[in-house]
């Protein structure tokens, strides 16, 4: 079981995200995915961009695959997609039915967490379009997955989204523009201010959902360090971890020390709660609202 | 592909209309639905409600009461088989070969190939469901399993729905009334995070199951799973705690922080729909009442038909208007993303 870091999903100024990555534990992850995966007016890197940090990132001999989009309406959008899909050097995670089409057939990819894949049916038709990879969609959970891997095609890898904030929704609209009353076609992109999306509370102060741009996610991490023992036994590849502003190298730690033996328990709960961006919840895993944060 | 309002006359968008009962079928087909869809009475459709949806007794009562008029009718096998659960969406293709439908409307890829396999003579359409927000998404389900129509997701602006349609050959069907989903639909997991059930899991968004109206003497709060989705002040409609459209805080604001209670309602777009070539028009509703369905079937077929009689001189009626928001209380209409600003 290796880690990787899922593409970052808030919009942060090209500085920090460069800095970012070229601080993060290298030789701790296996795989890591670049790319703007939820908006296509975050511009503050280029297709370029993007290719240059992947060849630096594949020199320390990682494993990079580009995301593309999830929610693709217009034409720009999909010139974007196929940019990436063409990209000819690095593995291609497709996030919608649309990068399917491009690159089914031709190269092998990665079916993303937004395909919707729900039985192992769905997962031998993508594996037959070159599928290599498929990342369980976040709101199943053990049992499901269980259920799945007992027919799964032979020889794909399976990956659960481990930490992080749930990406659970994607909209025309920008929830962060309309907070600040803005159009989306002018939203001056606020969402630069909020660089790990912005907390939606219920009336009575819980805790709820985070707003990030079009994407809607939980407002709580999500946590599965719990639950290694379950995803080690089903025969999990990888383990994602999804980017935070902060923490998120004393989180990949944490981790990594859980899948050698060197944590549990208490111990890790210990290890990852100084990094935790808020508190964790798990309920998906055990089937039940994900909200909810279930003993293991 | 016709680019003015004039080259609209003759090319009349089909009107599909839903039907949660027998007498809501009977009440669209009446009123004027080129096409009725329905479902069966489990987790196989979207609408998976209690005392909603037909046993296959009434499916074939409605089926031969909308083909002895002339009336299509489509069965919705539109949720995702659930792993270890999948025989049941296979019998549901198979009862829809069995019944004779004239086509049916899925979203999981899965299930489209089994369709294809077993009956290939079954008429596939590609459900809103299925999260195809582009053409390329749109042709890979045309050239893995030969769909005939894509209903689009309520994402898109109108020029996205005519980039859409100039890229395939698939007939496009767009929603035109009913209720709003803000979100890509089967790209939203907000109510199984709040209850443990989504659209894509369980068939409905926000379940009654899961529904809590609590009564605090100078107001009301609704609850999902404990959830707190608004509160309503003694004075204000308290309506069905959709989890998306609720009034939540964020930064110190209280407001509808995602989407206002509100419908879609198209028809002043008509023209222009069918003028892009739109194939055809959905409403929205199977968990309404038949005289729900009777008043917004018979308005759409009015307004479609005198739309193909004159699109350059069409306006939506002031009774057709009046009519469509008697039917949903204390609601407000929107144009939705066909209406960049609304993004």
């Amino acid at each position: 079981m290796r880690l990787s870091l899922g593409p970052v999903l808030y919009y942060w100024q090209r500085d920090a995200l460069l800095e970012f990555y070229a601080n993060l534990p290298h030789a701790r992850l296996g795989t890591v995915y670049l790319g703007e995966a939820v908006c296509g007016k975050r511009h503050g890197m280029r297709q370029d961009d993007w290719m240059g940090l992947a060849r630096d990132l594949a020199q320390t001999g990682l494993q990079v695959v580009l995301s593309t989009q999830a929610l693709i309406e217009s034409d720009v959008d999909l010139r974007a997609m196929r940019r990436v899909a063409e990209n000819g050097e690095f593995l291609v995670e497709a996030n919608d039915m649309g990068a399917v089409h491009a690159l089914a057939g031709s190269v092998r990819f990665v079916a993303g967490p937004h395909l919707n894949v729900y039985n192992p049916q769905t997962l031998a038709w993508l594996a037959e379009l070159g599928a290599l990879r498929w990342v369980m969609p976040v709101e199943l959970g053990r049992d499901a997955l269980a259920q799945v891997l007992r027919e799964s095609p032979a020889g794909i890898e399976t990956e659960v989204f481990a930490y992080g904030r749930l990406p659970l929704a994607f909209s025309a609209r920008c929830f962060t523009a309309r907070h600040y009353n803005l159009p989306k076609d002018d939203c001056q992109f606020r969402c630069l201010d909020h660089p790990d999306g912005m907390p939606l509370a219920t009336r009575e102060g819980q805790p709820f959902l985070a707003l990030n741009g079009i994407q809607t996610q939980s407002a709580q991490v999500y946590d599965l360090a719990g639950a290694l023992p379950d995803l080690r036994a089903l025969g999990v590849g990888l383990l994602r971890i999804s980017p935070q502003s902060s923490g998120t190298n004393g989180v990949i730690e944490a981790y990594h020390r859980a899948i050698e033996g060197e944590l549990s328990g208490a111990d890790l709960e210990a290890a990852l709660a100084p990094h935790r961006l808020t508190d964790p919840c798990n309920g998906y895993w055990y089937g039940k609202p994900g909200i909810e944060r279930a003993a293991a | 592909m016709p680019s003015t309002l004039e080259a609209v006359a003759g090319r009349s968008p089909e009107l599909v209309c839903p039907a949660g009962s027998l007498p809501a079928l009977r009440a669209a087909v009446d009123n004027g639905a080129d096409w009725v869809y329905f479902g069966l009475r489990d987790d196989t459709n979207a609408r998976n409600f209690a005392g909603l949806n037909f046993d296959s007794r009434s499916a074939r009562d409605g089926i031969r009461y909308a083909h002895d008029r002339s009336v299509k009718a489509l069965l919705a096998i539109n949720t995702y088989p659930q792993a270890g659960a999948w025989a049941r969406w296979e019998r549901a293709i198979d009862a829809a070969a069995d019944l004779g439908v004239d086509a049916v409307i899925l979203a999981d890829p899965g299930l489209m190939r089994y369709a294809v396999q077993k009956h290939p003579d079954l008429s596939l359409q590609l459900s809103v469901q299925g999260s195809a927000t582009n053409y390329e998404a749109i042709n890979l389900f045309r050239d893995q399993f030969g769909i005939r129509r894509a209903v689009l997701p309520r994402v898109l602006s109108i020029a996205q729905v005519e980039q859409v349609i100039r890229n395939t050959d698939v007939e496009i069907e767009v929603f035109g009334f009913g209720s709003l989903c803000v979100m890509v639909e089967g790209r939203c997991a907000l109510s199984s995070f709040a209850t443990g059930q989504s659209p894509n899991t369980f068939g409905a968004c926000s379940p009654a199951s899961a529904v809590r109206w609590e009564p605090k003497g100078d107001h009301m709060d609704v609850r999902l799973k404990g959830i707190l989705i608004d509160r309503y002040t003694n004075d204000e409609n308290a309506g069905y705690p959709t989890l998306c459209k609720g009034r939540f805080e964020v930064a110190g604001e209280t407001y509808y922080a995602i989407e206002e209670p509100s419908s879609l309602n198209a028809i002043e777009l008509l023209p222009q729909l069918a003028a892009m070539g739109v194939a055809a028009i959905k409403v929205e509703g199977r968990q309404r009442s038949p005289a729900y369905v009777a008043e917004v079937t018979r308005i759409w077929r009015a307004a479609i038909d005198e739309c193909c009689a004159n699109a350059a001189r069409f306006s939506a009626h002031p009774q057709w208007k009046a009519g469509l928001t008697r039917l949903t209380e204390g609601q407000q209409y929107t144009l939705g993303a066909y209406n960049r600003k609304w993004k």
